[in-house]
């Protein structure tokens, strides 16, 4: 199905472009672009034209951290609608974690989950493979089976690789693959027994909590061994002001870091937890009013250079119950756009730069194309309706699970289109 | 001002005039445990169930005795003998007694929110017994009501706290009610056992109990558990009694009308030697006595009381 994208507001960091231009989709790459292409033209002759004027046309956002839950846990979400949840918040490929059951540590694991995705799935999947065995933090997994298989990055996610010298063999062992090592950076001991942020509002509710350092501490080992290794380190999920200050101090040093954070720990404090709102319950916790502040510098001065959701879907069984027993974890591809719009609004971070902490950073980072609209390149295209009002109804959502916090939040900004390898997997237009 | 809440969850969102009302209606409930026939008709015909998911003979016990004696009908079930064992949850096994149509649930349970979360869920009225390391809001009136029989007044005194306040619903209730009381509170106990922030709850901070006791018109001291010792948080219990322990030599610097209370079950020669327990300070048992009247006064303004709202702290 070939189409032209009319007189959208193309922005694409890669290129240094935002303007106004008309898009040709054939055949499943982008064959054109230009400012006001003659589309009555013969060439595109039985071509769809589709009027995005008004609209901004982006690269294919990359979400690079999100729990699909199959194999193994299927009641949750699986990876066919957990890519429709994908192409409803307008991502076009993501990154799905090996904590499912069994663990994703080997090839056949991995090439069952590209091949469920490639039978079922609405968008890119790219799986990352574990870094220990059974994610039990005690022996290497084969990285070189995995990454043959099509893994594009490695991690223990759900849990940390607490042995640091398992950690030092990761990082060193990933060197022969290019792997990025992407670090859960949590020590267990101290955050042990703890179900939030360590705070008043923890002090307030009688709920053990996990303090900042739980994280700093293991992401200062994490970097230091980076250095030592000259290890290719991704860190998770970032929540902590002490976080981001040390990760700004090992890149001025030269350390091959990169950082991401998810969109509630920009949006949210460890208030939304009062009265024990197990919506707002994850691991790393929501932090203060400080860490949140943070965490926005960091990604307005490039210290973080990802927003990945996390998305962690939890069946009602999980999260309807006594907030210790409550699973950690929300949803969030579809209402992450919003969120890092508000960032946009609220002068946090441009327009270019906030596509490219979810398109083409992501990409660079797991070395999986896209992030550009370059002509030739595959038409994973996004197209945004940036000014539309609504409030987020999670009964609408594609993915099978509900735990969002921010339902019945109001919204501005929302995707119109998604379009996967040339193909419209998800639209809002007409 | 009478109280109009559904359910008694804590005292963090009561209001004083609120607390104050509770511990009048407490007050004229007294006379009635002191008489040869200990039952008036006020509750005749109600239900009240008692749901303890946590051990307890103390408070259980308690509100059993106010509910007899205001003529309730009462059950208790204990989750080691319930359905629960055979993997039932907590809210099921609460919908179910609630099928029965019961008045009053009074629910204890290890997991802070897990009462507020219930009584959102029910239509009977819900006292909270304990939940967790949040709030004990019946332990915390009758505290309140007994330091007031003797001291006359909330207004102005200043109470000590000393021990484990980190893990204690005991701790935060007073807390709560104390200050709002408009009273001083001084929280004293090793850096490991005292919540982080706790300043923010109105409260002096100290990790020195010689100094804080000559100050002190009221000293509550709270249990220490054993597991704090395998958690890590102490040394030992010696060091800590040595550190800690209210003994009659530390109170020697105390004011000479100064109250001793403790919520129970003593640790004897932990945080209190058996002299200062059974000493002339010492108003412990009085405390017990005062909570059966705390108990009854809670289940008859809750059972006779207008409804209003969940009484769901926010």
């Amino acid at each position: 199905m070939n189409f032209i994208l009319r007189q959208g507001r193309v922005i694409d960091s890669v290129q240094a472009l935002d303007q106004i231009a008309d898009i040709v989709v054939q055949d499943g790459c982008i064959a054109a672009m230009g400012p006001q292409l003659e589309i009555g033209a013969e060439r595109f002759k039985g071509y769809e034209i589709l009027d995005v004027s008004g609209k901004w046309v982006v690269p294919g956002l990359l979400d690079m951290h999100v729990h699909l839950r199959e194999p193994g846990e299927e009641y949750k979400e699986t990876i066919a609608s957990g890519t429709r949840a994908a192409v409803a918040g307008g991502f076009t490929a993501v990154a799905c974690m090996p904590n499912t059951q069994p663990v994703n540590d080997c090839s056949a694991v991995t090439e069952f989950i590209r091949k469920r995705a490639a039978e079922q799935g609405a968008c890119h999947v790219y799986p990352v493979g574990a870094i220990s065995k059974g994610l039990a933090g005690e022996v290497l997994a084969e990285f070189g089976d995995l990454r043959a298989a099509g893994a594009v990055a490695v991690s223990d996610d759900g849990r940390p690789v607490m042995n640091s010298q398992l950690m030092r063999r990761a990082l060193e062992y990933a060197r022969i693959f290019d792997l990025v090592v992407i670090s859960h950076a949590e020590d267990l001991s101290l955050s042990h027994g703890g179900l939030m942020n360590e705070g008043p509002v923890a002090t307030f509710h009688g709920l053990a909590g996990i303090p900042a350092a739980a994280e700093e501490v293991m992401v200062a080992r994490d970097l230091l061994l980076a250095e030592l290794t000259r290890g290719r380190l991704h860190l998770a999920h970032v929540s902590t002001a002490g976080s981001v200050r040390m990760i700004r101090q090992a890149k001025e040093r030269g350390v091959a870091v990169t950082a991401e954070t998810a969109p509630h720990y920009f949006t949210l404090t460890e208030d939304d937890v009062a009265g024990f709102n197990t919506l707002c319950k994850m691991n790393p916790p929501l932090r203060n009013a400080a860490d949140v502040r943070a965490i926005r510098a960091g990604l307005a001065d490039g210290t973080i250079d990802v927003v990945a959701t996390d998305h962690a879907p939890h069946s009602i069984l999980e999260k309807d119950t006594e907030f210790n027993l409550a699973a950690n974890g929300i949803i969030g591809l579809e209402s992450a756009l919003p969120l890092i719009l508000e960032l946009v609004r609220g002068g946090v971070l441009t327009l270019l730069q906030a596509i490219a902490k979810i398109s083409s950073n992501p990409a660079q980072i797991l070395g999986v194309p896209g992030g550009t609209l370059r002509v030739g390149a595959s038409a994973d295209i996004t197209v945004i309706d940036p000014d539309v009002t609504y409030v987020l109804d999670c009964e609408t959502f594609e993915s099978k699970s509900r735990n969002c916090p921010f339902h019945g939040r109001e919204m501005q900004g929302r995707v119109s289109l998604t379009v996967v390898g040339g193909k419209t997997m998800f639209s809002r237009l007409r | 001002m009478p109280y109009k809440r559904k359910d008694l969850l804590g005292i963090r969102e009561l209001s004083a005039a609120e607390i104050e009302y509770i511990l009048n209606t407490a007050s004229s409930f007294k006379e009635i445990n002191l008489r040869p026939i200990k039952k008036v008709p006020t509750l005749r015909g109600k239900t009240v169930i008692h749901v303890f998911y946590e051990p307890s003979t103390r408070t259980r016990m308690s509100f059993d005795v106010a509910a007899k004696r205001l003529s309730a009908d009462t059950f208790s079930i204990t989750t080691t003998t319930s359905s629960m064992v055979k993997g039932e949850t907590f809210l099921d096994t609460v919908k179910n007694l609630e099928a029965m149509k019961p008045d009053v649930f009074v629910i204890r349970h290890s997991a802070s929110g897990a009462v507020h979360r219930i009584a959102a869920r029910t239509s009977a009225a819900v006292v909270n017994a304990g939940d967790g390391m949040h709030e004990h809001p019946s332990q915390a009136l009758l505290d309140m009501l007994t330091v007031r029989d003797h001291k006359g007044r909330l207004e102005g005194l200043t109470v000590a706290i000393v021990g484990d306040i980190a893990h204690s619903r005991v701790a935060r209730s007073n807390i709560w009610g104390l200050t709002k009381m408009g009273a001083r509170v001084i929280c004293c106990g090793p850096p490991t056992l005292l919540p982080t922030e706790l300043d923010k709850m109105q409260v002096t901070v100290s990790y020195q109990v010689d100094e804080v006791i000559p100050e002190a018109d009221v000293i509550m001291v709270l249990r220490l558990q054993q597991e704090r010792m395998n958690q890590g948080l102490l040394p030992s219990l010696r060091e800590y009694a040595n550190c800690y322990g209210l003994n009659s030599r530390r109170l020697q610097k105390a004011k000479k009308d100064v109250l001793i209370m403790h919520p129970g079950p003593i640790n004897r020669g932990v945080e209190m030697s058996p002299d200062v327990a059974d000493g002339p300070y010492s108003v412990i048992l009085e405390q017990v006595t005062n909570g059966v009247a705390v108990r009854m006064a809670i289940l008859y303004l809750l059972v006779q009381g207008e409804r209003q709202d969940t009484g769901i702290v926010g």
